[in-house]
């Protein structure tokens, strides 16, 4: 288990089920205050794990570097090929309902869940 | 000197409800002042539901309502970090966010001083937002926020403007200052329907 924790928000990496959970309110500085959350996604793809379940149920809240950096994981993820992403999230928050579609153009098979 | 891109409509019928939030960004950290963006824009987004009623037998009058606050705190949220990478470090021009409403539109304005350097930069996003296609820019944006170490997503705008159908425009106008000489202030704009 790995964690970023915050007060506004959390990142929880559960490695026996190969689930990082999102949560709260990102509204974080650029690439300088993402940074730990970005280096976190770099050591789950480096395990190599044939499946990732990225769930953003509880992520009410994210600024457009926020999504950038979903973007940034989510490409990553393309461009390896061999890892599978299921990405859950909550269709009454509004800018999850409007990105599925552009996480889907960053990386075709990504398969998609409203929880 | 005034120069407009975009769609940018000076105000012909005064706003009779309006609020306007001022601030100086080199007055406090700019930790604590990032906070405060979000802060702001919730705040906006709160105080507007006021004029959105919810009925409990009409159903559609509460998704209208969630609809409309977090887009209001959306938008606020990026024109402020916006202005906050923007403005002019070397003078002390307050940061200005005003929302007004009308009948069927509401408008969320932004006014910063801005830098000779970014002023380039700014016009050139401006360019590329008029230019090409959001979901090839979206795709550029991302790949190039991977690549680069600054703090900018370039998705702010875009977003605005394509997840939020807004309107969006933008005002540039030199003001005569003491020091240095003159400023360049810009306002943007954005007009969403309600």
């Amino acid at each position: 288990m790995k964690k970023i924790i915050n007060k506004k928000y959390s990142v929880i990496y559960d490695d026996t089920t190969n689930t990082i959970i999102c949560s709260g309110v990102m509204r974080l500085n650029g690439k300088t205050e993402y940074e730990p959350i970005l280096q976190l996604f770099k050591q789950i793809v480096q395990q190599e794990p044939s499946q990732i379940t990225l769930n953003l149920q509880q992520l009410e809240t994210i600024n457009s570097y926020g999504i950038s950096m979903l973007g940034q994981f989510i490409s990553s993820l393309e461009r390896k090929k061999t890892i599978k992403l299921l990405l859950q999230g909550n269709k009454n928050i509004s800018w999850q309902q409007k990105w599925i579609n552009n996480f889907q153009r960053l990386m075709p098979a990504l398969q998609f869940e409203w929880i | 000197m005034k120069q407009i891109f975009g769609e940018y409509a000076e105000e012909t019928v005064k706003s009779k409800e309006f609020l306007k939030i001022g601030f100086t960004p080199n007055s406090t950290q700019l930790q604590q002042r990032w906070r405060n963006n979000g802060l702001s824009a919730d705040f906006l987004a709160d105080y507007l539901t006021t004029f959105f009623p919810i009925d409990d037998n009409e159903p559609s009058t509460l998704q209208r309502a969630t609809e409309l606050k977090g887009a209001v705190s959306y938008i606020a949220n990026e024109l402020l970090e916006n202005s906050m990478k923007f403005h002019n470090p070397n003078d002390d021009y307050p940061i200005t966010l005003e929302v007004k409403l009308y009948n069927e539109h509401l408008v969320l304005c932004v006014t910063n001083s801005i830098s000779p350097a970014n002023l380039l930069k700014f016009q050139s996003i401006i360019h590329d937002l008029e230019h090409i296609e959001p979901q090839e820019l979206y795709v550029r944006q991302i790949k190039q926020a991977s690549k680069n170490d600054g703090n900018s997503s370039g998705l702010g705008l875009l977003t605005i403007i394509d997840d939020y159908e807004a309107k969006i425009g933008w005002k540039f106008e030199t003001i005569q200052t003491q020091k240095p000489t003159e400023q360049t202030l810009v306002t943007t704009m954005v007009q969403l329907s309600i």
